[in-house]
């Protein structure tokens, strides 16, 4: 955790602000470039750190996407996760209550059919790049991408709640297996 | 998206879905924020199966149908799809009151358990039980990210791009930001908008 400057406290919530007009289909498939802004750029967080904030929250109950939360505390605590879930969250928020009511009178239109069929597929590209972005400490051992390998066949094949694998991870690492 | 033209006849409501009549409903703002407090506490690894067992089988204040129109426009905005169904939920019960004591209701003390536990793993994390646990649980929570987007890839199969042009799609998307690391803003608007207008050229 470091302490960051004003100007880069404002840098980071001004671009959680743009990341969260961009998370059609959830704050998840915005995580690559989290990554790549955070890792990547700004060498606020390591590797590890990144994907140790997205596991912790997906333990956690709650949505998701408080993962965002965890990781502006990583980068600057308090008021790091202050400014990274506002920012995440006040412009989806504001747009998502009045484009509900909006486009729910207007859903059979072309236009909005049209921006549902198109970005479809994006929001699965997306998906499958943060599952990449994820595996990125696993890669090159064997125990962690087989254990990644196990999640995805155990949750295609059955209706196991996620909770289940998530337990069987956390006693597979804390007994030093993967 | 299959609705006839008549149904949209029959929503004078403004809110996002029409408002309920002679149904269960939440009686004050209090018991909304008490059932979306209650269902985020149970949704360990996402909260949407949690959400439908809650809000239509137990309270029983939106019909099957109504979960799904609302979820399907949750999914199209930007934003946590789970926090827009609670905002749309809310909204209609409350207005924007209710959307926002039902968000607040759904994150506020999940909130607080992540950052406790934010700040016990950084007084921990030098433990080998407790490294090697949170790296298990970032294998697993990589495969549920991958599980997920491999079951909805199936939903493709009905869009009306059809297979070839949304494998292309969903493929460059991939491309752009997992291999390249290309800025989300740039291929959003860029891909985007290619595949909005195609989506445009077959739907008409």
């Amino acid at each position: 955790m470091t302490s960051l400057s004003p100007s880069d406290l404002l840098g980071l919530f001004s671009h959680f602000l743009v990341l969260s007009l961009l998370a059609v289909g959830g704050a998840i498939t915005t995580a690559p470039d989290m990554h790549r802004y955070l890792v990547i750029d700004q060498h606020w967080i390591t590797d590890a750190q990144f994907t140790a904030s997205v596991a912790l929250a997906q333990a956690a109950p709650g949505p998701n996407v408080l993962f965002v939360a965890v990781l502006g505390w990583n980068v600057a605590g308090p008021v790091g996760a202050a400014a990274t879930l506002l920012g995440i969250m006040l412009p989806s928020t504001t747009l998502a209550l009045w484009a509900a009511r909006w486009g729910a009178k207007r859903r059979d239109t072309l236009a909005v059919r049209a921006f549902t069929a198109g970005l479809a597929p994006l929001t699965i590209g997306l998906l499958l790049a943060t599952g990449w972005v994820l595996t990125d400490p696993a890669r090159g051992h064997w125990e962690l991408l087989a254990l990644v390998a196990l999640t995805v066949a155990v949750m295609l094949r059955s209706a196991a709640s996620p909770i289940w694998m998530v337990a069987v991870g956390m006693l597979a690492g804390a007994l030093g297996w993967v | 998206m299959g609705t006839r033209p008549e149904d949209r006849d029959r929503k004078p409501s403004p809110a996002a879905l029409p408002a309920p009549v002679g149904r269960s409903a939440p009686r004050s703002p209090l018991e909304l924020y008490l059932v979306f407090n209650r269902l985020a506490l149970q949704g360990f690894g996402g909260v949407l199966a949690v959400a439908q067992i809650e809000l239509v089988e137990r309270t029983g204040w939106l019909t099957r149908a109504e979960f799904v129109e609302a979820l399907s426009v949750a999914q199209v905005l930007p934003g946590p799809n789970v926090c827009n169904l609670a905002l749309m939920t809310g909204d209609r019960f409350f207005g924007w009151r209710g959307a926002v004591t039902a968000l607040a209701g759904m994150m506020l003390v999940p909130l607080l358990i992540v950052l406790v536990l934010a700040a016990a793993y950084g007084h921990w994390a030098h433990l080998p039980a407790v490294s090697g646990a949170l790296r298990g649980m970032g294998a697993v929570a990589a495969g549920l990210v991958i599980a997920t987007a491999l079951k909805l890839a199936r939903a493709l199969k009905a869009n009306p791009l059809g297979l070839p042009l949304c494998l292309a799609f969903g493929s460059s998307t991939f491309v752009a930001i997992a291999l390249a690391r290309l800025p989300l803003v740039w291929v959003v608007c860029a891909l985007g908008s290619v595949a909005i207008t195609a989506a445009w050229s077959k739907l008409r």
